[in-house]
């Protein structure tokens, strides 16, 4: 992996724990654990302008674990989405950056998610239009594993192969736990991508922290169907004492912690 | 009065016809689109018709997205379903990102009959007007609702269009106007006022008559807009009436009386007030006329309501 892209993804991870530890809120391992996901879509696959970024055949990212938004405010202040001076303001009465993503204020965000479950139907909307005439866009949808226990997931992944959407891609950031404990045992999820397939997906796997081959996932030519990319994930990925804690799914940094984080994450 | 149409075949017919002068036009369903009436427009349009399988939640957040493209997106179901089940998804996908999604959501009420309580919203008012954004309509007639397809297309952000199953009495004219948020005064009168929506409107106009028998002179307002309510008109009937009975096919709780009873608290008019509606219990299974009866939504039910506020006036 590119070493710019790697010290690229510890600035993120620095911005996102800044940006946690000065509300005193927030998700820091699912922030973490979609980093390089994110960095794969926004570096080598979207077709945007963050200087227009209501451009209308922009391809589409939909956050839909939006717990996960300070990874994606990172990433849209470094792309010129809006000044980095914003990411201070995260959680802040008035701020454009909500504790869930909030596309009527945040420039860049293309989904009020952060209600788990509904960002695949998003995106499936979203590529019913991107498949329309006159339109030639694509979608990418950030999932949870967590949220894949919602019904809604599997209704938007029937209908995605009923429509043949080989415009949409949703990338799940695999890091096996959430609030209670682990996926297994709070509600197992099997084998997500056997699901997946079984509703008429084509389905890959790949190192959730390795920018280049998710890059190369994405890239791969389509099949004629949607596209699901399980990216096994670190939850915490970066932060020795958060890595694969399930204890640090939404707990804040003190000041000490936070000193410790930012030491590890040093170029 | 002119011949019967229900305001579901109505809203078809609308719809198709809207398509042929707006291409930005998409219409989305959920295995209903036969009972709804959007087949009539998947018909013309098959290209711009989306059906979503028995899967309201995600038909509703997707439309949501649709909309954000540019499109103006008719989202149809029942209305248990729509208002209901697909609530979460109408607050947080259509209403949060104020997306230009019309709901338009049928067998709403006791008038959809056989299918029974399971099927017949009478809370869909009350959940809908309660969401930041959402504009909520609920037509008299099927003259009225055409009129309300096309200003609900007109109108930018989430609507919510109420339809019926059952064929009932036209009692609006070609002309009568239509805008969001401004009451028809379908009959003047001075003695009482009876403020109705939806299929209770010409129930109110029967009652009206009734009482002119009996030497009352009834006002009846069509508020075929809940939500923004026209308070106007309202205090008027108040000020000028001095007793008001609502009347609608939906609970008395959260729906067309609660919204006027909360302005007539808010602007100390403590005239008598009763709201003729579902008393707090569920629907269950009949023919629309036994149902109405038992329910008390018929003209009667308005009349004896008027006598009551008129007696403690």
């Amino acid at each position: 992996m590119d070493q710019k892209l790697q010290q690229k993804a510890r600035q993120y991870r620095r911005d996102v724990l800044d940006m946690l530890y000065a509300c005193q809120s927030g998700h820091p391992g699912g922030s973490l654990s979609c980093i390089e996901i994110l960095q794969a879509l926004y570096e080598n696959v979207m077709r945007y302008d963050a200087a227009n970024p209501k451009w209308p055949e922009r391809d589409r990212l939909v956050l839909s674990k939006g717990h996960g938004c300070p990874a994606l405010y990172a990433i849209l202040a470094d792309k010129g989405f809006f000044p980095k001076e914003e990411l201070k303001n995260l959680r802040q009465y008035g701020s454009m950056l909500q504790g869930h993503p909030d596309m009527k204020k945040c420039p860049g965000v293309d989904a009020s998610t952060g209600s788990l479950g509904q960002g695949t139907s998003w995106a499936v909307g979203y590529a019913l239009i991107g498949k329309r005439p006159g339109h030639n866009f694509n979608v990418y949808c950030v999932t949870g594993d967590g949220e894949s226990q919602e019904g809604m997931v599997w209704e938007s992944a029937m209908a995605a192969a009923h429509y043949h959407l080989d415009n949409l891609t949703v990338l799940l950031d695999d890091n096996g736990l959430q609030i209670d404990g682990t996926n297994d045992q709070v509600m197992s999820l099997g084998d997500i991508c056997a699901k997946y397939a079984a509703f008429g997906w084509e389905t890959i796997t790949v190192d959730g922290h390795n920018v280049d081959e998710i890059t190369e996932a994405v890239k791969r030519p389509r099949v004629g169907k949607p596209r699901f990319i399980c990216c096994r994930t670190v939850k915490g990925k970066g932060v020795s004492f958060m890595e694969n804690q399930v204890g640090w799914h939404g707990k804040p940094m003190n000041q000490e912690q936070y000193e410790a984080a930012i030491r590890e994450l040093e170029v | 009065m002119a011949e019967k149409k229900s305001t579901r075949i109505a809203y078809g017919e609308a719809l198709a016809k809207l398509g042929g002068v707006n291409d930005k036009v998409l219409v989305c369903d959920a295995d209903l689109a036969h009972a709804t009436m959007t087949a009539s427009f998947a018909d013309k349009y098959p290209d711009r018709f989306y059906n979503f399988g028995i899967a309201e939640s995600n038909m509703t957040t997707a439309s949501a997205a649709m909309a954000q493209c540019g499109y103006t997106v008719f989202c149809s179901t029942f209305a248990v379903f729509g208002a209901g089940r697909a609530f979460e998804q109408v607050r947080n996908a259509v209403c949060y990102s104020k997306a230009n999604v019309k709901l338009g959501c049928s067998h709403a009420g006791p008038s959809c009959g056989e299918d029974g309580g399971s099927h017949q919203a009478v809370e869909d008012i009350s959940l809908m007007r309660t969401l930041p954004n959402m504009t909520v309509l609920v037509p008299a007639d099927a003259t009225e609702m055409e009129k309300a397809v096309f200003a609900a297309a007109k109108f930018e952000g989430p609507v919510y269009i109420r339809t019926g199953r059952l064929p009932t009495d036209i009692c609006t004219a070609e002309d009568t106007p239509f805008e969001i948020g401004k009451a028809n005064v379908l009959r003047d009168g001075k003695d009482v006022a009876i403020i109705a929506c939806g299929i209770m409107v010409p129930q109110a106009l029967l009652a009206a008559e009734a009482l002119a028998q009996k030497g009352v002179s009834a006002r009846v307002i069509d508020m075929h807009t809940i939500k923004p309510l026209d308070e106007a008109a309202v205090l008027a009937a108040a000020g000028e009436c001095k007793a008001i009975v609502t009347a609608e096919e939906h609970s008395i709780i959260g729906g067309l009386g609660s919204a006027v009873a909360e302005v007539l608290a808010e602007h100390q008019q403590g005239v008598p007030f009763e709201r003729v509606g579902i008393k707090d219990r569920f629907g269950q299974s009949g023919k629309p006329p036994v149902l109405f009866e038992a329910y008390g939504l018929t003209d009667k039910f308005v009349v004896e309501a008027c006598e009551r506020v008129l007696a403690r006036k």
